[in-house]
């Protein structure tokens, strides 16, 4: 590691900040079961197996999500300070559906809670849909472009007085931001129907799956055809200069055979895999698949928005302050000591994996519902 | 670096950061604290057999439970507000700052929330041994968690490890253990955490009183307040040391921070320490007013204090912001002189670079390299402008240490009461008990205001102003949002405290 050169640090940690990013997207099914949690249920009983059941991990995905943000601050700082304080509004409002979040499970149930149960239980819905939107919106503009530039200081001025909402009104975007909300209810209602064993849940979260993916589809697939075609920021390689090129995206899919082409047809035949095997099999596994499936195509999504002599966080307004990989990252001390740092990711992750089962091996069952530990 | 200042929108920011902080800071010290004592009841738990630490671990457990989500959720937007309203300063140390950031996510931040949830939904789901575990590594979790957060803010405090890079225009890490294990940060870290001890006992100990004041769940609060004493009076004890090590290190990184917190306005030798006092409040750098309107001093202790030497010299606010010849300290406006010339010379250096002139490039440079470590001093208008408010300072510092050498003595007292068994007898000590958590919160608090405020103008010590540190926004933006948390935050402190207190009124389940 302490022999890499800087672009090799540079690309290591695009990949790594893309692991995390990836993982992020899979646990967003907190998010997704938040979602189908006012519309799939009955009872309060069914309510209370859902909170619960998601209770027990939504903290992973959050802890997942700040750090998303300390990766990507400790790597490419400037991305930090350009996007966080340039499109500010997108990122004070996806914050602000987390902090409601976090609060919600704890309180939701406790007596004088002041908002009462239904107020906390739309917190989470609103987490579960605008937060993932927004967040979608955002990653869009990784594609899209933005209406920043940078002096020569690298101080970043913001260009559109939207702050950032602006994006929201690029159908692109948009339609990115409805796929992860629906893909994160795919997920949410696959990891119920694997973690509640209560029949009637189990029935209806395995329609729900199928639903929701055939609501995703239509905005995948505008999305796919739009990536295949539209102009991406490309980045000349020996004078770093970053020019329109019309479909980018297209050959950077093309040029990254295994981690963009073939991680994004692969990733969801296994999501599609997930949801066929739960509607039509009856299995109760098919969060494993369509997680797994999920991981790959987040990964080739980034691939292809960062490698490839690509700039990832592209400029409208001032093309040649679009942040590529080479000037927004951190220096090669840093990177390095970081990347010693990050060989602890795989303990983490064994650790997360084993907590998970131990605590999974049994499931959510109607029994829980008088008896059982902490409940929320 | 910004071409405008606007001295609306950088007060905004700052009172939004502060706001944040604050709130933040309500919750996290009782994480920290409460942490290892559910760790110590539960121990005694698994060592004694006796069901009676099991319900006295999960009662407390419920109420670590209820704080913990709000400190979360608290605690995310502090991580994103170094970018939203801090963006130069997140790119121009983000190679420093960014690393501890990271390594806090994965090593604390995940060991916390994994076994946070064995904590809680695993009493019946995995063996005594391994819930025990879960618990000891929640606490270790969090505190770790806290350790890379305070080796940042140690670094903002005083810069080490670290070099100016002209052609990024940033601070660069130049060594990742020096930052680590710079004093100042350890101290920091070693202080702060045992005050976050120190309170949540403060919190056992204000629960526990309230119950044996109305005769209930007495065996509970007997035995929560024997452990949460004995953790309080260590845990003061460290507080103590290490304050005194954060004085002596302020009085060598940060010698105006010190003078702040002394209200000493010129320099002496011998100096004294002011106990108590009353500052003058239109005090001004170089006038000729009394600095107190009132004041009892102890006297030589302050060059002891800063110095550990009697007969030193401890050095004033106006020997800062003016020089002291006779001391070799340069005033602020020699710096401020040589800052300018950095910036120019930086702007120089970085135009000669761009039109590929290597020559006046090179020679820009070593002249830039002679002035660089004032490059900040540059972004200053007057000498005048490194003086932090001094009575906030002052009052703070002074609330702080007074209710600090009151908690070891009122941890003391429990034990003692404890130890010949007629605490339930002690009524007006009980009620004391009672109020003691507000008057912890209110030393935890004013210990934040020292050592931030204390700091003022620097974002980064010496290098980097707040007014070039915050993000280009305009004022109402950051009104709406510091309303926004103002709001959100305050209400979910209402549902917090309602929630806590009827858990406390509601006592341990099964009594």
């Amino acid at each position: 590691m302490g022999n890499l050169d800087l672009a090799q640090l540079q690309q290591l940690w695009w990949l790594l900040v893309s692991v995390v990013g990836a993982l992020f997207i899979f646990l967003t099914f907190v998010q997704g079961g938040q979602g189908l949690l006012l519309t799939l249920t009955r009872d309060e009983d069914e309510k209370t197996l859902i909170i619960n059941s998601l209770g027990k991990k939504w903290e992973l995905t959050f802890t997942t999500l700040v750090l998303f943000g300390g990766a990507f601050f400790a790597a490419f700082p400037l991305f930090y300070a350009t996007s966080f304080g340039g499109a500010y509004w997108v990122w004070m409002l996806i914050l602000f559906t987390f902090v409601l979040q976090a609060v919600s499970y704890e309180y939701r149930r406790k007596p004088s809670n002041l908002l009462g149960a239904r107020v906390y239980e739309y917190f989470l819905f609103i987490n579960g849909t605008v937060g993932i939107l927004l967040i979608g919106i955002a990653v869009g503009t990784f594609f899209t472009g933005s209406n920043f530039s940078l002096n020569a200081y690298n101080s970043v001025t913001w260009h559109n007085p939207g702050r950032g909402v602006e994006a929201a009104f690029s159908l692109f975007n948009l339609s990115f931001g409805l796929f992860l909300v629906f893909l994160a209810r795919v997920l949410g209602a696959l990891y119920l129907n694997n973690n509640i064993d209560y029949p009637p849940l189990v029935a209806k979260t395995s329609a729900a799956a199928f639903k929701n993916l055939l609501y995703a589809l239509p905005f995948l697939l505008y999305v796919l055809v739009r990536l295949l075609f539209m102009k991406g920021y490309a980045v000349d390689p020996q004078s770093g200069t970053v020019f329109l090129q019309r479909g980018k995206y297209l050959a950077n899919l093309l040029a990254l055979p295994v981690n963009g082409l073939g991680f994004l047809l692969i990733g969801l035949v296994l999501v599609v895999l997930g949801v066929a095997l739960t509607y039509f099999k009856g299995s109760r596994k098919g969060i494993w698949p369509a997680g797994l499936g999920t991981v790959l195509v987040v990964l080739a999504v980034f691939a292809i928005a960062g490698y490839n002599n690509t700039a990832f966080y592209p400029s409208r307004v001032d093309l040649q302050s679009s942040l590529t990989l080479a000037t927004a990252s951190s220096s090669h001390y840093t990177l390095t000591a970081m990347s010693y740092i990050a060989l602890a990711i795989p303990v983490v992750l064994a650790y997360v994996a084993y907590v998970w089962r131990l605590l999974d091996a049994r499931k959510l069952g109607a029994a829980d519902l008088t008896t059982g530990d902490e409940k929320y | 670096m910004l071409e405008q200042l606007d001295v609306s929108q950088l007060s905004w920011a700052r009172g939004q950061f502060a706001l944040t902080a604050m709130y933040h800071w309500i919750f996290v010290p009782l994480t920290l604290g409460l942490s290892f004592l559910l760790a110590f009841f539960e121990t005694l738990y698994v060592k004694t057999g006796n069901e009676q630490w099991k319900r006295i671990t999960k009662f407390w457990m419920t109420l670590f439970g209820i704080n913990f989500a709000i400190g979360v959720a608290t605690g995310i937007i502090m991580e994103f507000e170094f970018g939203t309203n801090w963006s130069n300063y997140s790119w121009m140390v983000g190679d420093i700052f960014g690393a501890p950031l990271a390594a806090e996510g994965i090593f604390a931040f995940f060991l916390e929330t994994t076994f946070f949830a064995v904590m809680f939904f695993g009493w019946n789901r995995v063996s005594k041994g391994f819930h025990l575990l879960s618990t000891w590594l929640v606490a270790i979790g969090s505190n770790l968690s806290a350790l890379w957060i305070l080796v940042a803010n140690g670094w903002m405090q005083h810069p080490v490890g670290m070099q100016f890079n002209p052609d990024r225009a940033r601070f660069e890490m130049e060594s990742f253990w020096q930052v680590l294990l710079s004093p100042v940060a350890v101290s920091h870290f070693v202080h702060t955490t045992s005050s976050a001890f120190l309170l949540s006992a403060l919190f056992v100990v204000t629960v526990s009183c309230w119950y044996l004041l109305k005769g209930r769940h007495v065996a509970l609060a007997k035995k929560s307040l024997a452990v949460a004493a004995t953790f309080g009076l260590i845990s003061s004890a460290f507080v103590a040391f290490t304050g005194d090590e954060s004085a002596y290190t302020a009085a060598r990184v940060q010698p105006m921070k010190l003078a702040a917190m002394e209200g000493l306005w010129d320099g002496e030798v011998n100096a004294d320490l002011v106990a108590v006092g009353i500052v003058n409040p239109g005090k001004k750098p170089g006038d000729d007013m009394d600095a107190f309107q009132f004041e009892i001093k102890l006297p030589y202790l302050l060059s002891l204090l800063a110095n550990r030497e009697l007969g030193s010299f401890v050095p004033g606010i106006n020997d800062l912001v003016y020089g002291n010849a006779e001391q070799g300290i340069d005033g602020a406006g020699d710096r401020i002189a040589r800052g300018k010339q950095a910036i120019s010379l930086l702007a120089t250096y970085k135009q000669a670079r761009d039109e590929g002139d290597a020559v006046t490039a090179e020679a820009v440079l070593q002249q830039f390299n002679q002035v660089r470590d004032d490059i900040g001093y540059g972004y200053l208008s007057r000498p005048e402008d490194i003086v932090p408010p001094v009575p906030l300072v002052f009052y703070s510092f002074h609330v702080m240490v007074a209710l600090g050498t009151l908690f070891p003595l009122l941890f003391g007292a429990i034990l003692f009461f404890l130890y010949k068994d007629n605490l339930s007898q002690q009524k007006w000590f009980l009620r004391l008990g009672v109020l003691s958590v507000f008057l912890g919160y209110l030393a935890s608090q004013a210990g934040w205001i020292v050592a931030e405020v204390g700091r003022q103008p620097w974002a980064i010590q010496g290098l980097l102003p707040v007014g070039v540190a915050r993000s280009n926004l305009t004022t109402t933006t950051v009104q709406m949002t510091f309303f926004m948390f103002l709001i959100i935050f305050t209400t979910l402190l209402i549902a917090e405290v309602r929630i806590m207190t009827r858990q406390i009124q509601n006592g341990p389940e099964g009594e």
